[in-house]
């Protein structure tokens, strides 16, 4: 066993590595890619108007950090995705808790969700316009729509699992029946519900796109689109990377939230 | 504290199911438990023993017969008919304090009041020094003494326990027991305990309830008369293994009947 080195050590199934490892081969997937990025670019293998350098990306960003454009724009983005995440967890959380706990509501709701629930929401954005217009409001339209019925279906499930006999304890414990959403049913699926927030606001991120290259005047979306109409592929690469890194703190927000609120659950 | 009650079913039947694919899983069954008795029920797996505690607890609708406890004929659950189950039903969110302080919150009872009675229950079950731990870090064992104290705090009028030792193994299984028995002891509630386990059921009863195969019905009745305390070589005493004996008979009886 001693014998082995630690990294064929760490091909066992299952088993855990330690952090040093962990880090380490996260980091060196992340150089490989970048890399490859300057072997192609530095090397001239592909044109820079299709492929910007590391250096060039890096550039732009400065210039637009110190501008206030780079702000302004992920501001505007971040706004849109939080309005509309929030609008649709605020009524997404309670109904999918009532839908998974009582039959009569799921059997109410299940046909309409899961018929609009399989709709692409890009095939919306043109009705939105009309609607809606090409304000905020469609953008935070296209993300409600894009994420609220995933919402609802995932949380009912949730609460759903909730294990019958930890009801059934309540009950015998003098809970009352229109009580037991918010005593039991709630408490018992927050962990579930904040992994369904953590996984949806991902893809509330990936819909403000969508909305932003159609209608907009500022974003993250909308900055792309200008930028391909001028070549400068170092924008969009920018753009792109700024959505990431969003998404990472969006991603770990949740995760901290979760061990803040929910501290039992492991 | 609240008094003690007896437990009266007389020709309950339940039945699952619709149209043709009914299963009849109580037939008719009646008992009765005495006030401040330890009954247990025993039977072979899916005579329908569980069933017939949630129909009690009023966890379920029994198609026919009566139930009352106290006098009060059961219509649907009710804190005077605190349970303990077979799956582990601690609420993960709460720490141990809380989850024994659950149903006198729901009663409405005062913070120091409260706080008495979680303290005294968790001395009971011996646990005072996990007030304040998660679910999640307690063994089996433990998460059911929890149980038990959250039960009894709520101070019900009998206690109706569905083999909650069945998960545990044997070692805390007795330790368990024993527990119970002291509990028991001190709190003077009617207790309906349902096992598979035959000696698990002379070690605790007042009488035993021996159970048939499905569609379940009462097969015999025994009164175990061994003085209490009960230790733990009583298991080695020819009385009581000419008891287990005869209900080994009882239950195996029923296998030939449905071969």
């Amino acid at each position: 066993m001693s014998e082995k080195s630690p990294l064929s050590n760490s091909f066992v199934p299952y088993r855990p590595i330690s952090l040093a490892l962990a880090i380490a081969l996260g980091a060196a997937v992340w150089a490989l890619v970048i890399g490859g990025w300057m072997l192609l670019t530095y090397g001239g293998r592909v044109p820079e108007m299709f492929l910007p350098a590391p250096g060039k990306v890096l550039m732009t960003a400065g210039r637009l950090i110190a501008d206030g454009s780079l702000m302004m724009h992920t501001a505007a983005s971040a706004q849109v995705v939080l309005v509309g995440f929030v609008i649709s967890s605020i009524v997404a959380v309670p109904l999918g808790l009532y839908m998974g706990t009582y039959k009569a509501v799921q059997a109410a709701l299940d046909p309409l969700v899961n018929f609009i629930r399989y709709l692409p929401v890009t095939s919306f954005v043109p009705l939105f316009i009309l609607w809606i217009g090409i304000g905020i409001e469609q953008r935070v339209s296209v993300i409600i729509f894009g994420t609220f019925f995933q919402q609802l279906v995932m949380i009912a499930d949730a609460a759903r699992s909730v294990p019958r006999d930890l009801v059934n304890a309540a009950y015998t414990l003098g809970t009352k029946r229109s009580t037991t959403v918010r005593h039991i049913v709630f408490p018992a699926s927050l962990p579930a519900v904040l992994d369904v927030l953590r996984v949806t606001v991902g893809w509330a991120w990936t819909y403000l796109v969508v909305a932003e290259l159609v209608a907009a005047k500022s974003g993250l979306g909308y900055i792309s689109l200008k930028a391909m109409r001028g070549f400068q592929v170092d924008i969009i690469f920018l753009a792109i990377a700024m959505i990431g890194i969003l998404g990472l703190i969006t991603d770990q927000g949740f995760r901290l939230l979760r061990r803040f609120v929910a501290p039992w659950a492991v | 504290m609240t008094q003690s009650a007896d437990i009266h079913v007389s020709n309950v039947t339940l039945r699952y199911g619709a149209g043709q694919k009914t299963v009849l899983a109580l037939d008719g069954l009646s008992l009765d438990v005495k006030p401040n008795e330890f009954a247990v029920i025993v039977g072979p797996s899916g005579c329908g023993k569980s069933s017939l505690l949630y129909l009690i607890a009023g966890l379920e609708d029994r198609t026919g017969g009566a139930i009352t406890v106290g006098g009060k004929s059961v219509n649907g659950p009710g804190p005077d008919r605190g349970m303990v189950f077979q799956s582990y039903t601690l609420f993960p969110w709460l720490t141990v304090a809380q989850n024994v302080a659950y149903g006198p919150r729901r009663r409405g009872l005062a913070e120091d009041e409260r706080t008495r009675l979680v303290t005294h229950y968790l001395a009971e079950v011996g646990l005072s020094g996990f007030a304040d731990h998660y679910p999640a870090q307690l063994s089996g064992g433990m998460k059911q003494r929890v149980a038990i104290a959250r039960a009894l705090a709520n101070d019900p009028v009998v206690l109706l326990m569905d083999e909650p030792f069945g998960a545990l193994d044997s070692q805390t299984r007795h330790a368990m027991q024993r527990l119970l028995l002291r509990v028991w002891d001190h709190s003077q509630k009617t207790v309906l305990f349902v096992t598979h386990d035959i000696e698990e059921a002379i070690l605790l009863a007042d009488r035993v309830f021996v159970m048939s195969g499905r569609p379940g019905q009462i097969r015999k009745v025994l009164p175990v008369d061994f003085p209490r305390p009960r230790l733990g070589d009583i298991v080695l005493d020819p009385a009581f293994i000419a008891m287990k004996r005869e209900i080994m008979g009882l239950l195996r009886a029923d296998d030939e009947d449905e071969h």
